[in-house]
């Protein structure tokens, strides 16, 4: 849009109509903000107050009776943290195999001098709509003796065929085929080209392809779910898992203390501090990078 | 392809050379194919592999015997299956889910996107978007988390019941509940990731359109209807065959993580019923049959609504 349309827009009055519309646009729009932010903003501020308030139904807009005593509780139990290594190792290394495998795959399905790429990618599609199944699916990690290790949570997830599709119309509309004929001119070899020219030159890609695949690994439980049964190796959400919709966990954290009331009480409280302690590395990142994000949805959808 | 012709007309036209060629152009992009290697492996281990695996549901798989050594049994799993109790009650819960939640779901992001689309202000704008995209980050656990805590006996929702003189509800324990809640916790995380696609497509409308349209006396209401929405029409299209075929694809995890022992009869749907009779009961070749039927149901969809989509709009997805 020109600068001239621009202060035009700015300047043309609206109509009596436009008007009420903008007006009703406006208070619905908050609405809806209020509606998705304050389930929220509830968790925090119950996060920190006594239980017997929020039974009461006395905290809305502010914490009532602050206590600490679920954070302290949360902070002080191994399990959580043993999960939250755990969900970082996977996700690191989740997230390397991840990347290397969609990126290469990508860039190779991008050149249109790779003699079968059109079956190959035939290939690839199908499995979007069509699977073997769940059990299937669970045999073959069990027969590659995957079971209570780590690469089951990876392998199996190691590529994700829309994100090879994202990656690779991202590399199609940016290295120009000219580079490309330049380097080879120089004698550059095609893992050369990959490494030296094409990776510096898609930064935002491998941004927007961390960022996909490590929410995903950060967030997943159910591979851990079907394929570990060793306590120890059981990623954060797992235990989330456990102690939100369970209850089970949390016994170990409330062992000491004495009566049902008081057990329910703060086992209540621990919920809410650890839906904190499990979204907040995420949600505070999350504005910093949500450029990415959206780059990477909107690549999907021009080719989608 | 066109590199080689372009290199040379003459010895292309002849096949045999051009036999030639394609078997240099393979070896002089070798280093392209051992990119390629590592996910075609994976694509071939974890997913050709499985559908040949799918194999058990026409069988009954004992593990020491392996795929090829357990005997044939037909279609005797299928009919176990259709003959079941759980059968009608199964397909009902799925089936409904699924479709109540792609009608309430599928035009909400398209609402959110004209409107955000229509707000004066870059920076306020902005910051609802913030807002908006915020929840898909959530996890699923976390969300059902959420669900279990806001909508427990003396939970935020039962608080306001309360409050407005109403009578509380235990929510988890009602299976009439399980649908609405599944739906409308769905909403509140995934309208708003959703509309980023409305909205990169509506950022493509060119501004000369608006201020024809404007020129003619058009108010917004109007240029949402004939400017707006024909501008996102291909891409609600696309997005609606995608969410049709993959309509008994619901997703387990939620649906797991909501059952309780009390809302049972609603919210046991295919996969959560796939995975309870084949990972938790070892039922291998029943749980596979089962979801094989759910897969092909699937494919069969997929393939119907493309069809019909591109004889009515001209769009598909191949």
């Amino acid at each position: 849009m020109s600068l001239l349309t621009l202060k035009n827009k700015k300047f043309t009055r609206r109509s009596k109509e436009d008007r009420v519309f903008d007006t009703i646009n406006v208070f619905l729009v908050a609405l809806i903000v209020i509606l998705v932010m304050y389930p929220l903003y509830f968790i925090v501020i119950a996060s920190f107050s006594d239980p017997n308030m929020i039974y009461e139904g006395k905290v809305w807009l502010l914490p009532k009776e602050i206590t600490f005593e679920g954070y302290e509780r949360i902070f002080r139990d191994s399990k959580i943290w043993l999960g939250y290594k755990n969900s970082l190792i996977y996700t690191v290394v989740g997230t390397i195999v991840n990347v290397s495998f969609t990126l290469m795959a990508a860039y190779a399905l991008s050149r249109k001098d790779l003699y079968g790429r059109n079956v190959i990618m035939f290939l690839f599609l199908m499995t979007m709509f069509f699977s073997g199944g769940l059990i299937p699916t669970y045999l073959v990690v069990k027969n590659l003796g995957l079971l209570n290790t780590m690469w089951a949570l990876i392998l199996p997830k190691a590529v994700a065929v829309w994100n090879v599709i994202v990656a690779k119309t991202y590399f199609e509309s940016s290295i120009p085929n000219e580079l490309l004929e330049a380097a080879k001119m120089d004698g550059c070899s095609d893992a050369k080209f990959f490494w030296k020219i094409v990776l510096p030159l898609s930064k935002p890609i491998v941004a927007v392809m961390v960022l996909f695949y490590a929410v995903g690994h950060w967030n997943s439980y159910f591979d851990a779910l079907i394929y570990l049964n060793n306590e120890n190796l059981y990623p954060l959400q797992l235990i989330l898992r456990n102690i939100l919709i369970q209850n089970e966990a949390s016994t170990m954290m409330i062992s000491d203390l004495e009566s049902l009331a008081a057990k329910q009480r703060v086992s209540e409280l621990i919920k809410y501090g650890v839906i904190i302690v499990a979204s907040v590395p995420l949600l505070i990142v999350y504005p910093f990078v949500q450029k990415y994000f959206v780059k990477g949805v909107m690549i999907g959808g021009i080719k989608g | 392809m066109e590199i080689a012709r372009k290199a040379d007309p003459v010895i292309n036209s002849t096949t045999t050379v051009k036999k030639g060629l394609k078997l240099k152009k393979i070896l002089t992009n070798y280093q392209l194919y051992l990119f390629l290697l590592p996910a075609l492996i994976y694509f071939i281990v974890f997913h050709y592999v499985p559908m040949y695996g799918v194999l058990i549901a026409f069988k009954d798989f004992v593990a020491t015997k392996g795929i090829m050594g357990s005997p044939w049994v037909g279609f005797k799993h299928f009919e176990r299956f259709f003959d079941s109790y759980q059968f009608w009650s199964l397909i009902k819960n799925t089936l409904g889910l699924s479709v109540t939640q792609l009608v309430v779901g599928f035009p909400l992001p398209i609402f959110l996107a004209l409107m955000l689309n229509q707000m004066r202000s870059e920076k306020s704008k902005r910051f609802v978007q913030t807002v908006v995209y915020a929840p898909h980050f959530i996890s699923v656990v976390v969300l059902a988390g959420m669900i279990y805590v806001f909508f427990s006996n003396n939970g935020l929702i039962n608080n306001l019941i309360l409050m407005f003189g109403g009578d509380p509800i235990s929510f988890m324990a009602k299976p009439e509940w399980f649908k609405p809640l599944y739906i409308a916790s769905g909403v509140w995380q995934e309208t708003g990731w959703a509309a980023i696609i409305y909205l990169a497509a509506l950022a493509g409308v060119s501004p000369e359109l608006h201020e024809a349209a404007i020129m003619d006396g058009a108010n917004k209401w109007q240029r949402i209807f004939h400017v707006d929405i024909p501008a996102i029409m291909p891409t609600a299209v696309i997005l609606l065959i995608l969410s049709v075929g993959s309509i008994m694809n619901i997703g387990f995890e939620k649906a797991y993580l909501l059952q309780t022992p009390m809302n049972q009869p609603s919210a046991e749907i295919i996969p959560t019923y796939v995975y309870k009779m084949g990972l938790q009961q070892a039922q291998y070749s029943f749980a596979a049959a089962v979801g094989l039927f759910n897969a092909v149901i699937n494919l069969i969809l997929l393939v119907a609504v493309n069809k019909f989509a591109k004889r009515l709009s001209g769009t598909g997805l191949w």
